[in-house]
């Protein structure tokens, strides 16, 4: 019996690999296909978006001169810039983001390590994520009835700051919960097993382990808010502005100044705005430089973002 | 009923620390919810001072529900609630009462996790953690609480060197290591370990459990192991519990040698478990 065995197990063998064979080339099949999908799925964001700068880089190209970003506005195209419209986006972003910074992360580490697990904490926190879907239009509504007509800010930076600070928080309180989610439990119960208090866990642990999470989060929210235009043109932004606010900084005692908190504005989308909805091709020209501006503005805060995470998680391992 | 042939007990059992040992705190008819779910059912035993209290059982037994009452760790979970009285000697002051603030427990009593878990800050400042959040700032008075604690946990000669590493970047034994001499730098009353060893090798085991020994007589151990064999080789007394329920308690040898229950003979003897 031992010595028929073994050519009965070879050909039933040698049947079996083949099928074998066959079943697995079958089954890869898919795999190939999907692969295949996904690319193309992919490439189409992609592709797009180049285009669309390629694009932008043809038209615009020849307008980024210096002149470009130290000239106001102008009646002829070829002498207008964007200087107010640049330092108007930097004015709004630095309030912004003093405002909406603190408070948004305030409000995700209360919302993750404080709130008692009931359902006013639920009604909230289903509230916050909806917030992120609000279309920005009505931020800027909501923006002129507070900021502008009730607290009478006017339409002014401080206005368009603060309204630009409200729509950016659910995407830092967000970012900030996920950012502290991530941190394991048994590092909390390490800090609160010496006797910590809840704010000391917060101070010492939760937040130097999330800041990376954080800083990503305020990054990408302040890279939405810059290319942001309907609520700030719902306030009443200025389309055409041919001076600058008052400078931060003075020479005289105490050196600094908040004056231009109160100033008429534009930024960079709303002057790509009014550009694009002038007729001439000279104008144009001028609306793609500015987008290729915002465009690039964009990218490096993103890719700041991105290095910013890996250079702070490095550092932090469990 | 023949339970010493089967038992993998130890040859000699560690002796009581005294012939009349004086408790250090005293469990009276404790319940534990979580939520709904009753996970301790009127336990009543005592911790003796200076001594080594093992609790044993199956998965699920309430074993480390039981020991993270001594911290209040279960007040960091919602919809938890502790009926009934773990009083805590000279003061005579029921922990578990919910007029008794949580971390005015743990400043006391101090625990070690299943997982080594050290922050990730340098190995100085994961000891000197528990002092820093007293308010301790003098230099001098952290850094030789940081060496004696180091020390404690038979670590320093290993790390005196290298303070300013992370304590992430030490072996898994060492990181337990690290997190005992973190538990000893508050000069703890009561020090709880539970499962400390569960994530080592038997190398690192068998240093852990010197550890527990060599520090017993200073302060109160309580431990939680799955490990019979530990419960023998580092407990004075040892609790069996299943269910939820205390089962049997008393001095090590004789609850290994004799048990009084059958379902601690059962248990130990590995019927079930």
């Amino acid at each position: 019996m031992a010595s028929l065995s073994p050519p009965v197990t070879v050909t039933r063998a040698a049947a079996g690999i083949d099928e074998l064979r066959l079943n697995v080339a079958r089954r890869r099949r898919w795999d190939i296909v999907f692969a295949a999908v996904g690319l193309l799925a992919t490439s189409v964001g992609v592709i797009t978006l180049l285009a669309l700068f390629v694009d932008l880089l043809l038209d615009g190209y020849h307008r980024l001169t210096p002149e470009f970003f130290l000239s106001y506005p102008s009646r002829r195209a070829d002498q207008a810039g964007i200087l107010s419209a640049w330092v108007g986006t930097c004015l709004v972003m630095l309030v912004t983001a003093a405002v909406g910074v603190p408070l948004s992360v305030c409000a995700g580490v209360y919302l993750e390590e404080y709130a008692p697990r009931n359902w006013v904490t639920a009604l909230i926190e289903i509230n916050v994520s909806n917030l992120a879907a609000v279309p920005s239009i009505v931020y800027g509504l909501l923006a002129l009835g507070l900021f502008v007509y009730a607290l009478n800010f006017g339409q002014s930076i401080l206005s368009a700051g603060l309204t630009l600070a409200l729509m950016i928080m659910p995407i830092i309180v967000v970012a900030t919960r996920e950012a502290i989610r991530a941190i394991p439990h048994t590092i909390r119960e390490a800090a609160y097993a010496v006797g910590a208090t809840r704010w000391q866990v917060t101070r010492d642990h939760v937040l130097p382990y999330a800041i990376p999470g954080i800083a990503t989060g305020v990054i990408i929210g302040l890279a939405r808010a810059i290319g942001e235009t309907a609520p700030l043109v719902t306030i009443g932004a200025l389309t055409f502005i041919a001076y600058l606010p008052d400078p931060p900084f003075t020479s005289t005692p105490p050196f600094v100044s908040f004056d231009w908190l109160w100033s008429g504005f534009t930024v960079l989308p709303i002057q790509m705005f009014n550009w694009v909805s002038r007729p001439g091709t000279a104008f144009h020209a001028n609306a793609a430089a500015a987008g290729i501006v915002i465009v690039v503005l964009t990218l490096v805060m993103n890719g700041f973002a991105i290095w910013l995470r890996y250079r702070l998680r490095q550092r932090i391992t469990w | 009923m023949q339970p010493s042939i089967a038992i993998a007990a130890p040859a000699a059992p560690r002796p009581v620390a005294a012939a009349d040992p004086k408790v250090k705190s005293s469990i009276r008819n404790l319940n534990f919810y979580y939520g709904h779910l009753q996970a301790l059912k009127n336990i009543t035993m005592d911790i003796y001072e200076h001594a080594v209290t093992a609790l044993i059982g199956p998965s699920g037994c309430g074993k480390s529900t039981l020991l993270r009452c001594f911290n209040r760790m279960h007040d960091l979970t919602p919809h938890t609630r502790y009926e009934g009285e773990i009083r805590l000697y000279p003061d005579d002051v029921n922990i578990v009462s919910p007029d008794v603030d949580p971390i005015e427990v743990r400043m006391r009593i101090s625990m070690v996790f299943q997982k080594p878990n050290p922050f990730p800050k340098s190995i100085y400042e994961n000891v000197a953690y528990g002092l820093r959040v007293r308010g301790i700032k003098s230099r001098s008075e952290l850094d030789g609480r940081v060496e004696a604690a180091l020390r404690g946990a038979a670590l320093w000669e290993e790390v005196k060197d290298r303070l300013d590493e992370p304590g992430t970047a030490l072996s898994g034994g060492q990181q337990q290591r690290l997190c005992i001499a973190r538990a000893l730098a508050t000069d703890p009353e009561i020090i709880l370990f539970d499962e400390p060893t569960s994530a080592l090798d038997p190398i690192a085991t068998a240093s852990i459990e010197d550890l527990i020994i060599s520090m017993s007589g200073n302060v109160t151990v309580v431990i939680v192991t799955h490990n019979m064999q530990q419960a023998a080789r580092v407990s004075n007394y040892t609790a069996f519990m299943y269910l939820g329920e205390l089962v049997e308690y008393g001095p090590t040898n004789e609850l290994f040698t004799r048990p009084r229950q059958q379902r601690t003979s059962d248990y130990l003897t590995g019927r079930f478990g």
